[in-house]
């Protein structure tokens, strides 16, 4: 479905963003896009949009070349919150019609197929109801929901997710991932940019680990790991580590890692992930290496 | 009451009045978008920047139209060579590009005072402009109204949101440059109606108070043209009553207006923003208790924005 192969971009400053990026990801699949800020994400998905042309190397999206695909209307892309000017006097289904454009003819008139779509779009998110509120007007996590619409209703086969996450409250988070669910069970591939490490193993079924280039990809199980990841983001995670006497009273050699950069931290208990279901504020109370002899988990 | 008629029996007021309706209708067309993006001091950098090429064009005998346009593209390409060969911010950029295009357009028409008549191209000159250049600007601003109309949905996407308009098959840049060539084509012809000193008024005010008067952009944009018509005709028939320069007519018409909307506006006025102010006073004490989602009625979060 998306295919990326060696592609390099330098900006016209001289900075290379991306060296030698390679990737390939199926249809019906969520893959998040791990890397700190500054490590490519951003160029990534403009390189998928088009909007920067690799100095070399090839994307592919369902073995069409970029410029191709866009015209398909095959990628959708749902933007981060600091992109959209909040202000613009378009109403919630306005937005939602916008993922029509790419249907429509010349003068974008809209058919009855695209505002039957539209409201199919706005039903399956929840926002039929508030449909005629200005976007500005919305809250953290409606506004995600709105641009998902908009995702839904263009079609498109390749969604990209730019920090989804990011202002929006534990149960919206939940609400999205399970829509994410759902598109991915039709066979559509969503990439997800993201820097929040603890929701990652709760619904991607693949990672990518960039950091300027491709640090390790494939599924999560095998490439989520504390190696791969302290890779990806050397210094700039708070680490805690419990083990031994601090952890068990018996022989058990597992250690209790939690990796966490301020968002939900990410919890390895032995080498497996798991969701942390402490709220991510009380990790950093957790003490990093103090003998916490009375805490057992 | 014949009085009121009398400008209706001048050719010359005639052409005046629907001229400027044109003029003030296309230029408000692209308000609607410059003052979404931002943009509105562009549209002043350009208005400043063309008039060394009416000056040129004056001396050189060539259609005003062609100098200004020549000039227009130059500032910009000027702009565009600063900026991305310095650390300068924007508005600086624009700051030192225009002055000196609009010191160099002095300099030219202070020399040659007699070919070049810096009055009018400074406040513009409806009531006396000549049949070749009156028509001129109609063929400018057809053109430019003709191509808005094709691309005026397609320009919307491209302003809310460039890489969704890139996702649905448009071609943002192209885009970009095409509603430059019409801003700058506009600034050309809205030079002889306000002059280059107002021009700015043109493109910014009747989108602005559109903007206070709806939601909704195709709305905002019907307003924004209907203002723009109404004001710049009954401007120009005005200046015929009170002998005052017609641009200066037109503008403080369309500040009115937005003064109105500004006070009295249904949902983003200053008093309903009041009413509302004080109506959430009154009503449930913690609007963040709501659950999730459920904004407080006429929460208008435009207002608390940067």
């Amino acid at each position: 479905m998306l295919s990326v192969e060696g592609i390099t971009v330098t900006y016209p400053s001289g900075t290379t963003a991306l060296r030698d990026v390679t990737f390939d990801l199926d249809a019906g699949s969520i893959c998040g896009l791990v890397g700190i800020n500054g490590s490519g994400k951003s160029t990534l998905f403009k390189a998928i949009m088009g909007f920067v042309a690799p100095r070399s190397g090839t994307i592919r999206i369902a073995g069409l070349p970029v410029p191709t695909a866009l015209r398909q209307g095959l990628v959708a892309y749902v933007p981060q919150s600091e992109e959209v000017d909040w202000n613009f006097p378009v109403l919630v289904e306005d937005v939602v019609m916008m993922g029509r454009y790419g249907h429509m003819g010349f003068l974008r008139r809209p058919s009855a197929l695209d505002r039957a779509k539209v409201d199919a779009a706005l039903a399956r998110v929840g926002l039929a109801d508030l449909r005629h509120r200005q976007i500005g007007e919305l809250s953290g996590g409606q506004k995600k929901r709105a641009f998902l619409a908009r995702a839904i209703a263009q079609e498109g086969r390749l969604i990209l997710l730019d920090e989804p996450f990011t202002g929006v409250d534990v149960k919206t988070e939940a609400a999205i991932v399970e829509l994410l669910g759902e598109l991915r069970a039709e066979g559509r591939l969503m990439l997800v940019s993201t820097h929040n490490l603890g929701s990652v193993p709760d619904f991607c079924d693949r990672v990518v680990l960039i950091l300027r280039t491709v640090l390790a990809a494939g599924p999560t199980a095998e490439t989520f790991t504390q190696a791969n990841l302290q890779r990806a983001f050397g210094g700039t995670l708070r680490h805690f580590r419990l083990e031994g006497a601090s952890l068990h009273d018996d022989a058990d050699a597992r250690g209790l890692s939690v990796l966490t950069d301020d968002e939900r931290p990410l919890v390895f208990y032995g080498d497996r992930a798991s969701l942390a279901e402490a709220p991510p504020q009380t990790s950093d109370a957790a003490p990093a290496d103090a003998p916490a002899a009375g805490e057992k988990p | 009451m014949s009085e009121l008629l009398v400008p209706f029996a001048y050719d010359y007021m005639l052409k005046a009045m629907w001229v400027s309706a044109l003029v003030g209708g296309v230029c408000a067309f692209l308000s609607a978008y410059l003052m979404l993006k931002g943009w509105s001091l562009m549209g002043d950098a350009l208005a400043h920047s063309i008039v060394p090429g009416v000056a040129a064009a004056h001396l050189l005998k060539l259609p005003y139209a062609v100098g200004a346009f020549l000039a227009g593209l130059l500032a910009a390409l000027g702009m565009a060579l600063v900026r991305s060969r310095s650390k300068l911010r924007e508005d600086a950029v624009i700051g030192i590009v225009f002055t000196a295009f609009f010191a160099a357009g002095m300099l030219m028409a202070s020399l040659n005072p007699t070919s070049v008549n810096i009055q009018s191209i400074a406040l513009g000159n409806i009531l006396g402009i000549s049949d070749g250049d009156a028509r001129q600007v109609v063929v400018i601003a057809a053109i430019s109204l003709l191509i808005l109309a094709a691309s005026w949905k397609d320009l919307m996407l491209v302003f809310f949101d460039e890489a969704h308009a890139r996702a649905a098959g448009l071609r943002p840049e192209l885009l970009n440059v095409l509603f430059f060539t019409v801003l700058s084509a506009m600034s050309v012809a809205a030079l002889q109606t306000v002059g280059a000193l107002l021009v700015i008024a043109l493109v910014v005010t009747p989108g602005a108070t559109a903007y206070l008067l709806t939601d909704r952009f195709p709305r905002l944009l019907a307003i924004s043209i209907v203002l723009g018509v109404v004001t710049s005709f009954l401007g120009a028939y005005l200046s015929f009553f009170l002998d005052g320069a017609t641009g200066g007519v037109i503008v403080v018409l369309q500040t009115l207006v937005f003064l109105a909307a500004f006070v009295l506006a249904p949902k983003h006025g200053l008093l309903a923003q009041r009413r509302l102010a004080a109506a959430r006073d009154a009503g449930p004490p913690d609007p963040a208790a709501r659950p999730d989602g459920e904004v407080p009625q006429g929460f208008v979060p435009r207002e608390t924005g940067p």
